[in-house]
């Protein structure tokens, strides 16, 4: 990958796609008491990038190769339908149909012509990582950018909630983020090895607990965020 | 200086229109196309500090244009639905032309920086209810440096209130300053507080040059009367300008 502020300007957290109004699980952790300090937000983004964060970078490389074949819409088809296989809490669905349509709203201004009418229509709007995946097609990226960009974006949501939701110290939390740049990076390069395999063979691990704290979320009368 | 003494100027010439670039939030539509039978509606946005009175504000539209307009709202909230809850208990607009956006901690964000979850609700609006002439989009309670993106409102509306103290409208900010529309509001609370409209009046009129205010008690005006004027004016100017491009 060569560094690029294309690159930059998708992974900002300042990219207007509607990121700010989630917490990627983060509150419902900290209601659970299982995310408390630096020590323990680690853990929980660590377990984000193997979760979560691996499954998106994947789907977001397939998405992006997908751009270029001829049948993309049937292939993007697939891969949507195989990540709703994979999110198994409705409300962790619609949390990623509303962000796909977020950034789908970015994309169509930013690129007019980058060929989103492949993504599968209807008012939910098409998951997350597929339009991350044409989005940075149309910015001409390559797979390890678009692996890395969604593997980040795993990370850096909960870490900017845990900021406001905890006041912790943002050196120390920016600390932990430096400390798993490495994790990350290799979670996007396993999301590249995995481009080339059929979309119900991608990679598929899961998080039962934060399954079900994202169920419980949206019950709250009371939360700071959507997610 | 009692309340009814300070006028609005809501038929000036709004020096803005001119002045600002406007990006249209639509590029499929051709403003210069002969007017389509289905307008893209006024997006007025409403803002101001928490406890302003932004959500009973949206209810006095909501009665005011009852049978006039076809009325949607947007409520930002800090927390849940709070304010689209309120409305919809209030009875003043039938739920389906409410939509609730849910902000994360960040209530300006969703009015300023990342304004799509705001678009989205407003297209949701459409698509549930048809075509709109007036979408009013209320913003999370907020602080004095609270502003909306012209690329989510048209125009937007800034309530202070007189029991926030008299200081407000010095103290300045994007909201005092710049809004289309600054609302004193609480009027009736005045003499409790010891707040001073003049002193009100004078600041704003310092701080906003040609830009109108208006004193409002919706305990004394329960349709606003002043601001639904306001918009109505907003309003006819908002298609004219549609319909010569």
């Amino acid at each position: 990958m060569t560094p690029s502020s294309m690159v930059l300007l998708l992974a900002d957290g300042r990219f207007p796609a509607g990121a700010h109004a989630h917490s990627g699980g983060l509150e419902a952790a900290v209601a659970a008491g299982l995310v408390t300090d630096p020590a323990t937000l680690g853990e929980f983004l660590r377990g984000r990038l193997a979760t979560g964060g691996l499954v998106a970078a994947a789907f977001a490389v397939a998405a992006h190769r997908a751009a270029g074949v001829v049948d993309r819409r049937s292939t993007l088809a697939r891969l949507d339908a195989e990540l709703d296989a994979r999110t198994a809490a409705p409300a962790l669905r619609a949390v990623s149909r509303r962000q796909g349509r977020a950034l789908l709203r970015a994309g169509r201004e930013l690129w007019p012509t980058g060929g989103f009418e492949a993504l599968p229509a209807g008012p939910p709007g098409p998951h997350q990582p597929l339009v991350l995946g044409l989005v940075a097609a149309a910015a001409d990226l390559d797979p390890v950018a678009v692996a890395t960009i969604a593997a980040y974006g795993s990370m850096t949501g909960p870490a900017s909630a845990a900021v406001r939701l905890l006041g912790l110290d943002p050196y120390r939390v920016h600390a932990v983020l430096a400390a798993l740049a490495a994790d990350c990076d290799a979670t996007a390069a396993r999301a590249v090895a995995t481009a080339a395999d059929p979309p119900e063979r991608l990679p598929a691990p899961a998080a039962p607990l934060t399954d079900i704290h994202a169920e419980v979320h949206t019950t709250w009368e009371v939360r700071l965020f959507a997610s | 200086m009692r309340p009814e003494s300070v006028s609005p100027t809501p038929h000036e010439p709004v020096p803005h229109d001119e002045t600002v670039p406007h990006t249209h939030p639509e590029p499929g539509v051709d403003p210069h196309a002969p007017l389509p039978s289905t307008v893209r509606p006024l997006r007025v946005g409403i803002g101001g500090p928490v406890g302003s009175g932004k959500t009973a504000l949206v209810a006095a539209l909501c009665r005011a244009f009852a049978d006039e307009l076809r009325l949607g709202v947007v409520t930002n909230d800090i927390y849940t639905t709070e304010d689209a809850d309120f409305l919809r208990r209030a009875g003043v607009l039938d739920p389906a032309r409410i939509r609730a956006v849910e902000t994360g901690c960040c209530p300006h964000t969703a009015i300023r920086d990342d304004i799509g979850a705001n678009l989205d609700a407003i297209d949701e609006l459409v698509d549930g209810v048809g075509p709109l002439d007036l979408v009013l989009v209320e913003s999370g309670g907020d602080n004095l440096t609270a502003t909306f993106s012209r690329g989510l409102v048209d125009r937007q509306i800034f309530v202070v209130d007189v029991a926030g103290g008299d200081k407000v409208p010095r103290k300045g900010g994007p909201g005092v300053t710049a809004a289309d529309l600054l609302v004193i509001n609480k009027t009736d609370l005045a003499p409790m507080v010891r707040a001073d409209l003049s002193v009100m009046d004078r600041d704003a009129r310092a701080r906003r040059g040609d830009l109108p205010t208006v004193f409002l008690s919706i305990v004394v005006d329960p349709l606003a009367s002043a601001v639904a004027d306001w918009v109505r004016h907003e309003l006819a100017h908002h298609r004219g300008r549609l319909a010569v491009g």
